[in-house]
C-alpha cells in the first residue's frame, strides 16, 4: 500500500511539473538506479545457459528483476534491452520474451544466441549477454511491445511454428498455454540446424513425453529434415490454413510459410529484422534540406536517402535505436513494423522503418 | 566589417587552406577514434554534481534567513551546469554516441525558457553554420544590438548599452524569444504564420518553467514563499548574467573577425574551419571556470568540433593554437576582464555613428590584440 502511494505521488503531475525538465526518474536513478516511476531498469539475477556445445553459438536464459514499473508481458511481446557494454557506450537491442506472461513487476526471461552484430558498438549485447554479464548487471528496459501475441480466448486448436532463435516467443506462448491449462490442441513445429544446437531442449523433451494436447515436430536440417512446404504442413496439420497460426524464425522460413499461407488470415508472422522493402513504388520522395529528390522505390526512407547519396544518421537500423529520427514535412509514411501509416505534417519519424507512399518530403 | 586583415591576420592561399582543414580533420578523427569511458563518466559526474546542487539549492530554502545565500547559490550553480557544461553541450549531439536517451541531443531539455527543439535550430544550425556572417549569423548582436560596423547605424543604436543590459539580466528570456525573429517580422521578411509552432513551443516551455520556479516550489515552503520565490528569480537571474557574459566573449571580443556572404560563398571546409577560428575568442581560466562556462571558454575549440565533449577542448587547444602558430594566425585568448572590456568597448562604440577613421587602425588599438601573438 505506502510503496503504491508512493509511486502515486511519484507519478503525479505535480512531481512531474516540479521535475520539469528532466522527470522525475533523472533523480530518483542518483539515488539508487532501481528507482523508478516511469522508466523500467532491471538486474540480472540469472543466467542459465542452453546451448553450449563446442562450434555452435553459445545461447543463454537470462532472468532479469524489473523495476516496480514493468506492467508485465503477453506472450510473444519483445521488449528493447539496453546495456552498458563498456567503453562509455549504451547499445539497444530488441529480444523476445521467454517465460510465461508475467504481471506488474515480476521477473522475466530472454532467451538470447550469441552473434556478431557490426553496428553494435563496441560490443555486440547479444554476446555481452551470453558471455560477459553476471549476476548483477544493471539493464535498460523497455515496456512489452508487440502485438504478436495470443488472444485471450485461444482457439482450439493452433499450430505454431519456428525456426532457430525464433523459438522463444513461441515458447513463451506454449508455457503460458500450459499455465492457463489450455485444453484445446497445440501443433508445434520447430526447425532448428541439429540436436546439439537445440535450445529449451530438455524442456521441449519433457512436454514430448507428456504430451497434454501438445503435437511436437522438431525437425533438424541437419539430419535431412524436409523445409516447411505446402506438402509438409499438409501432411502434419490436415487443413493447416484454416488453423490459427503463429510463425517466427529466419526471414527464409517466414517467406516460406508466407507461400504456403497465401494471404490466408490465419497467419500472423514476426521477424527478427524488419522485411527489407516492404513499401509500395510511386510518386516523388524529396530530400527538402539537401534539394534533391527521387521517385520512390518503394524501400524505406533510410534506405532510398543512401541510395541519393545521401548520409543520415543511422544506428540500428531497425527502428529501436531513435537515432535516424527526422522530421518529415509532408507525405504519408507506413511504418514496415506495425503496417500503420500517418500522414500529420511536421512529424518526427524514424527513417529506417518508414515507407513513403505517394510523394513524401523529409527534412534531410 | 571587421575584415580578417583589420583583425591583424591574414588570408590563406587556397592550397594553405585545404592544408589547415586537414589538420583540423585529423584532430577531430583522433579525437572521435578515442572517445569512451572517460568522457560518459565525466559527464555523468557533472549530472550527479548538478543534481545534487539543484536539491540542496531547493532544500535550503526551508532554513529561514541563514539558508537564503546559500541557497540562492546551489541554485545558481546547478542551473549554470544544467545550462553550460550539461544542456549546451548535450544539445550540440556531444553525447548522442553514448546511446544514453536522456544525453541525447534529440531528447535532452535544459533548465531554461528556450525550447529545445526552436534553440538547435538557431543556435546548432544557423549559428554554428553561418558563424560570424554578417546578415546570416543571427547571434551577431541577437537582432537587438549593434556589433558590427555593417549593420547601419539607426538612432535606435544609442541603447546599445542599455539593450545589452536588459539582455543580459534576462538572458533566457533573450534566447527563448531569439528564435521568433522579431526583427525580421518587423521588416517583413517573415510571416506569423512561420512563427505560429515556435511560438506555441516557446509558450509551452515558459508556462513550465514560471510554474516551477515561480508557484510551486514557492509553495511548497509554505510562509516561507516569497523568499522562495526571491531565491529562485534570483539564481535565474545570476545564471543569465552569467551565460551572457561568456557567450558575448565568445564572439566580440575585439580581434575577432566578420564575414561577408560573398566571402563565404562556396566555402570550402578549411575556409570554414578558418572562419570558425577567426571568429571566435577564448577566455583563461581555471579548471572550475571552464567547467561553469560549460567549455565555451574554449569558444575557439567549440567553433571547430561543436560536436566533440566539451572535456575534450582543452587538450585539443594546445594542438590548435600551434598550428595557428605555424599558419600565422592570431589564437584570441585573454583572461576574462580583457575580453569582456573588449566586448564592453564594442557595444558602447557601435551605439554610436561611425567616425570616419580607417578601421584597421581603430581595432588594431584594441588591448585583445596584445595577447594574440603569443
Ligand atoms: S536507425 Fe535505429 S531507429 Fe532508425
Amino acid at each position: 500500500m505506502a510503496l503504491d502511494l508512493g509511486g502515486r505521488i511519484l507519478r503525479s503531475r505535480t512531481v512531474a511539473a516540479l521535475a520539469s525538465p528532466h522527470g522525475i526518474d533523472r533523480y530518483l536513478t542518483q539515488i539508487n538506479p532501481m528507482l523508478a516511476a516511469h522508466e523500467v531498469r532491471a538486474r540480472i539475477t540469472d543466467i542459465h545457459p542452453e546451448v553450449s556445445a563446442p562450434g555452435a553459438p553459445r545461447v543463454a536464459t537470462v532472468t532479469l528483476q524489473p523495476t516496480s514499473t514493468w506492467r508485465g508481458h503477453r506472450a510473444g511481446q519483445h521488449v528493447s534491452v539496453g546495456i552498458d557494454t563498456g567503453e562509455g557506450r549504451r547499445t539497444t537491442r530488441v529480444f523476445t520474451v521467454s517465460n510465461t506472461e508475467s504481471k506488474p513487476g515480476e521477473p522475466l526471461t530472454i532467451t538470447v544466441r550469441a552473434h556478431e552484430d557490426e553496428h553494435a558498438t563496441p560490443y555486440s549485447i547479444s554476446k555481452f549477454l551470453t558471455e560477459r554479464a553476471t549476476v548483477g548487471t544493471l539493464v535498460h528496459l523497455s515496456q512489452a511491445e508487440g502485438d504478436f501475441v495470443l488472444p485471450d480466448r485461444v482457439p482450439e486448436h493452433i499450430l505454431l511454428i519456428s525456426g532457430g532463435s525464433g523459438i522463444t516467443p513461441v515458447m513463451s506462448m506454449l508455457r503460458s498455454l500450459q499455465r492457463r491449462t489450455h485444453r484445446g490442441k497445440v501443433t508445434f513445429l520447430h526447425w532448428a540446424p541439429s540436436a546439439d544446437r537445440q535450445i529449451f531442449a530438455d524442456e521441449l523433451d519433457e512436454i514430448r513425453r507428456q504430451g497434454h494436447g501438445v503435437d511436437l515436430h522438431i525437425l533438424h536440417t541437419a539430419d535431412g529434415a524436409p523445409y516447411l512446404s505446402p506438402a509438409l504442413l499438409e501432411k502434419l496439420v490436415p487443413g493447416y490454413r484454416e488453423v490459427p497460426t503463429w510463425a517466427c524464425g529466419p526471414a527464409s522460413l517466414i517467406e516460406a510459410a508466407q507461400a504456403a499461407y497465401d494471404g490466408t488470415e490465419s497467419l500472423r508472422v514476426e521477424y527478427f529484422k524488419p522485411p527489407r522493402t516492404a513499401g509500395v513504388a510511386g510518386g516523388e520522395m524529396a530530400f527538402a534540406r539537401t534539394g534533391k529528390s527521387v521517385a520512390n522505390d518503394g524501400a524505406t526512407i533510410l534506405d532510398q536517402a543512401e541510395a541519393a547519396g545521401l548520409t543520415p544518421e543511422s544506428g540500428c537500423r531497425m527502428g529501436i535505436c531513435f537515432s535516424c529520427t527526422t522530421n518529415k514535412s509532408s507525405g504519408r509514411v507506413r511504418n514496415v513494423l506495425t503496417g500503420e501509416t500517418s500522414e500529420l505534417p511536421d512529424e518526427q519519424i524514424r527513417i529506417c522503418v518508414s515507407t513513403p507512399e505517394g510523394d513524401c518530403s523529409v527534412d534531410l | 566589417m571587421t575584415t580578417v586583415e583589420n583583425t591583424g591576420n591574414r588570408r590563406l592561399s587556397p592550397e594553405e587552406l585545404d592544408a589547415f582543414g586537414a589538420e583540423m580533420e585529423a584532430i577531430r578523427q583522433r579525437i572521435v577514434a578515442d572517445l569512451g569511458e572517460k568522457d560518459s563518466a565525466y559527464i555523468y559526474d557533472i549530472v550527479k554534481k548538478q543534481r545534487a546542487f539543484e536539491l540542496a539549492g531547493r532544500a535550503l530554502f526551508y532554513l529561514p534567513v541563514v539558508g537564503w545565500v546559500p541557497a540562492v547559490a546551489c541554485l545558481s550553480i546547478s542551473k549554470i551546469l544544467d545550462n553550460m557544461e550539461i544542456g549546451h553541450n548535450v544539445m550540440h549531439g556531444q553525447y548522442d554516441w553514448m546511446g544514453d536517451p536522456h544525453l541525447n541531443s534529440r531528447m535532452f531539455d535544459w533548465d531554461t525558457m528556450a525550447p529545445a527543439e526552436n534553440w538547435k535550430y538557431g543556435h546548432n544550425y544557423m549559428h554554428h553554420t553561418f558563424t560570424n556572417i554578417v546578415g546570416k549569423d543571427r547571434d551577431v548582436g541577437y537582432g537587438v544590438l549593434r556589433m558590427d560596423e555593417d549593420q547601419k547605424w539607426h538612432p535606435y543604436y544609442l541603447g546599445n548599452p542599455l539593450y545589452a543590459f536588459l539582455l543580459m539580466t534576462f538572458f533566457e528570456w533573450g534566447v527563448a524569444m531569439h528564435d521568433l525573429e522579431v526583427d525580421e517580422l518587423v521588416a517583413g521578411r517573415r510571416t506569423w504564420a512561420e512563427n505560429k509552432e515556435i511560438g506555441a513551443r516557446i509558450w509551452r516551455k515558459v508556462k513550465k518553467q514560471t510554474m516551477k520556479d515561480y508557484v510551486l516550489f514557492p509553495l511548497l515552503t509554505g510562509p516561507l514563499a516569497p523568499l522562495t520565490f526571491a531565491g529562485n528569480f534570483t539564481a535565474n537571474i545570476i545564471r543569465n548574467v552569467w551565460t551572457f557574459n561568456i557567450i558575448f566573449c565568445g564572439h566580440f571580443p575585439a580581434g575577432v573577425a566578420t564575414f561577408s556572404q560573398e566571402e563565404c560563398e562556396d566555402e570550402t571546409q578549411g575556409h570554414w574551419y578558418y572562419r570558425q577560428l577567426l571568429g571566435s575568442a577564448n577566455i583563461t581560466g581555471s579548471r572550475t571556470f571552464h567547467i561553469m562556462s560549460g567549455n565555451l571558454s574554449h569558444q575557439i575549440e567549440h567553433h571547430l568540433f561543436p560536436d566533440l565533449p566539451a572535456r575534450r577542448y582543452p587538450e585539443i587547444a594546445e594542438e590548435v593554437r600551434e598550428i595557428c602558430e605555424r599558419y600565422g594566425l592570431s589564437y584570441n585568448t585573454g583572461p576574462l576582464h580583457q575580453q569582456l572590456l573588449g566586448v564592453f568597448k564594442k557595444i558602447c562604440k557601435f551605439a554610436l555613428p561611425d567616425r570616419k577613421k580607417p578601421a584597421a587602425a581603430e581595432v588594431r588599438s584594441a588591448p585583445a590584440l596584445e595577447g594574440v601573438a603569443a
